[in-house]
């Protein structure tokens, strides 16, 4: 028989022992990056820096997303730092390059068998019991669904972040939450952001600039 | 004891019994009765022919006759595995992936066995080589398309889940390995229930043909195991070959998921 503490015994870490914080200060450059009937598209994303994409839908944010996390193919390059994307192994680029899709999808029943080393820390900070573990996917609201989605994105510790509406379907409070899971994430480890969002709002409260696409153009607004 | 040859008259009494379910069926509104008098009719023309051919091969058992006519009908079963496919892959994938793996699998086993185990003289004696081969391709052929269905379904449905793996940084394995599971369990169960029901709750066809032809029943039960042995393995080898080959066909080079690369039937 499972006891509840059995999956946590594995992985909790000790609270005397050190947590250390990498800080990558990496920089994501997507290089002449062009999808379908996108113009190439060229933007640098400088370490703790957040930029914002925004545009009608439809416009190809999405798409864009995804060409930089090399999940389509597309025309141009990306690249960390000073690794292009085309030459590193697809799995490393995507593990580095952590992109969370608008809905997020689950393989298996329960919550824990998304994670490989849960931090209890961290969930925690997201406002769950490490029991969340133990959960059922099938019965996490929408919140609850993104906020693991985003936590078992950031265990990979990725480098830099692309964030394809990450709030969409989010309450006021779900919203804060996410924020502020990213906006740490971000100041710990400082990690570039590129972040597609519809609410102005959020853009206002966390870009340092802001491009928009429109007609496959992509042109900076602020 | 021998045969009972079956006189025209015979057959024609038979088809009566099919004439009367085609009239009943109209009497129900079914839109049965073309379907059925066609198939019925195909079956004959097709049989026959089958008929005319085997008997000219027997005449001429040369291996090129011999081949030949195991191509085509490997040719045959190929066409049927992908026409079966809701989604196939596009281009030559979508004949080719079907049958390069029941080409690999049926005819290696079906060799196998006239070579090891039947021994027969010479080993492509087309007395045995054709039934053989035709059981094998007839169930690897239920099997790889069943097989292939489900791959192609599932990665389809569930292209969220395998993307979802693929974000976080797993290989194409790991992402698809559920839905490889799982086809080749799909395609694997039809054999896997006739060997558990052979001789319980069905008399398979082949070993009935040589009882009525006079085989002692013995002996037609011993061929009817090393048909169902050669069957299993063959099904089972190609519907894992398929479902392997058709996943890794469904990523790229990049390790993209490309459902692009299936096309949808119209």
């Amino acid at each position: 028989m499972e006891t509840p503490g059995y999956t946590l015994c594995k992985y909790t870490i000790s609270p005397r022992r050190a947590y250390v914080i990498l800080r990558f200060m990496s920089r994501l450059s997507l290089i002449d990056i062009a999808v379908l009937d996108l113009q190439p598209v060229n933007i640098a994303v400088a370490e703790a820096d957040c930029v914002c994409l925004t545009g009608p839908s439809g416009a190809g944010k999405s798409l864009l997303l995804r060409a930089v996390a090399d999940l389509i193919p597309h025309l141009g390059d990306a690249s960390l730092d000073d690794s292009l994307c085309s030459t590193m192994k697809p799995s490393l680029w995507r593990r580095q390059v952590g992109y969370l899709p608008s809905e997020s999808h689950w393989w298996s029943d329960r919550v824990g068998d998304h994670f490989s080393q849960p931090h209890a820390m961290a969930f925690q900070q997201l406002g769950f019991d490490t029991d969340v573990l133990n959960w059922e996917v099938s019965r996490l609201s929408t919140g609850e669904k993104q906020r693991l989605a985003l936590l078992r994105l950031l265990t990979n510790q990725p480098r830099a972040l692309l964030l394809d509406e990450p709030t969409a379907s989010l309450d006021a409070q779900g919203v804060t939450r996410v924020e502020t899971m990213l906006g740490n994430y971000q100041q710990q480890h400082q990690v570039p952001l590129l972040w597609v969002s519809h609410d102005a709002d959020q853009v206002e409260r966390v870009a340092h600039r802001v491009f928009e696409l429109q007609q496959g153009q992509v042109r900076e607004v602020a | 004891m021998s045969v009972i040859t079956l006189s025209v008259t015979d057959l024609m009494l038979a088809a009566g019994l099919v004439v009367l379910l085609a009239l009943l069926s109209i009497w129900m509104q079914l839109n049965l009765a073309s379907k059925l008098v066609v198939a019925a009719m195909r079956t004959t023309v097709q049989l026959m022919l089958i008929g005319l051919v085997l008997k000219v091969l027997f005449a001429n058992a040369q291996l090129i006759w011999v081949m030949a006519l195991a191509l085509f009908m490997l040719a045959v079963a190929g066409r049927e595995v992908m026409v079966r496919q809701e989604r196939r892959f596009g281009g030559v994938w979508g004949y080719g992936l079907g049958t390069l793996s029941m080409f690999v699998s049926a005819f290696a086993t079906t060799v196998f066995a006239l070579v090891f185990i039947v021994g027969t003289e010479p080993w492509y004696e087309p007395q045995y080589a054709i039934p053989l081969l035709g059981m094998m391709l007839g169930n690897t052929m239920n099997g790889v398309s069943l097989a292939l269905d489900r791959l192609t379904t599932s990665a389809w449905q569930q292209r969220g889940v395998i993307e979802a793996h693929l974000t976080l940084g797993h290989e194409w394995r790991t992402a698809i390995s559920a839905i490889t599971r799982d086809s080749v369990r799909v395609g694997m169960i039809p054999i896997i229930n006739a060997m558990a029901a052979a001789g319980i709750v069905s008399l398979p066809g082949m070993m009935t043909g040589q009882i009525l032809s006079g085989t002692p029943p013995l002996e037609a039960v011993k061929y009817q195991i090393l048909i169902m042995f050669m069957i299993s393995a063959g099904t089972g080898f190609a519907t894992m070959a398929a479902s392997w080959i058709g996943a890794r066909r469904l990523f790229d080079e990049r390790c993209r998921l490309r459902l692009d690369r299936l096309t949808v039937r119209d």
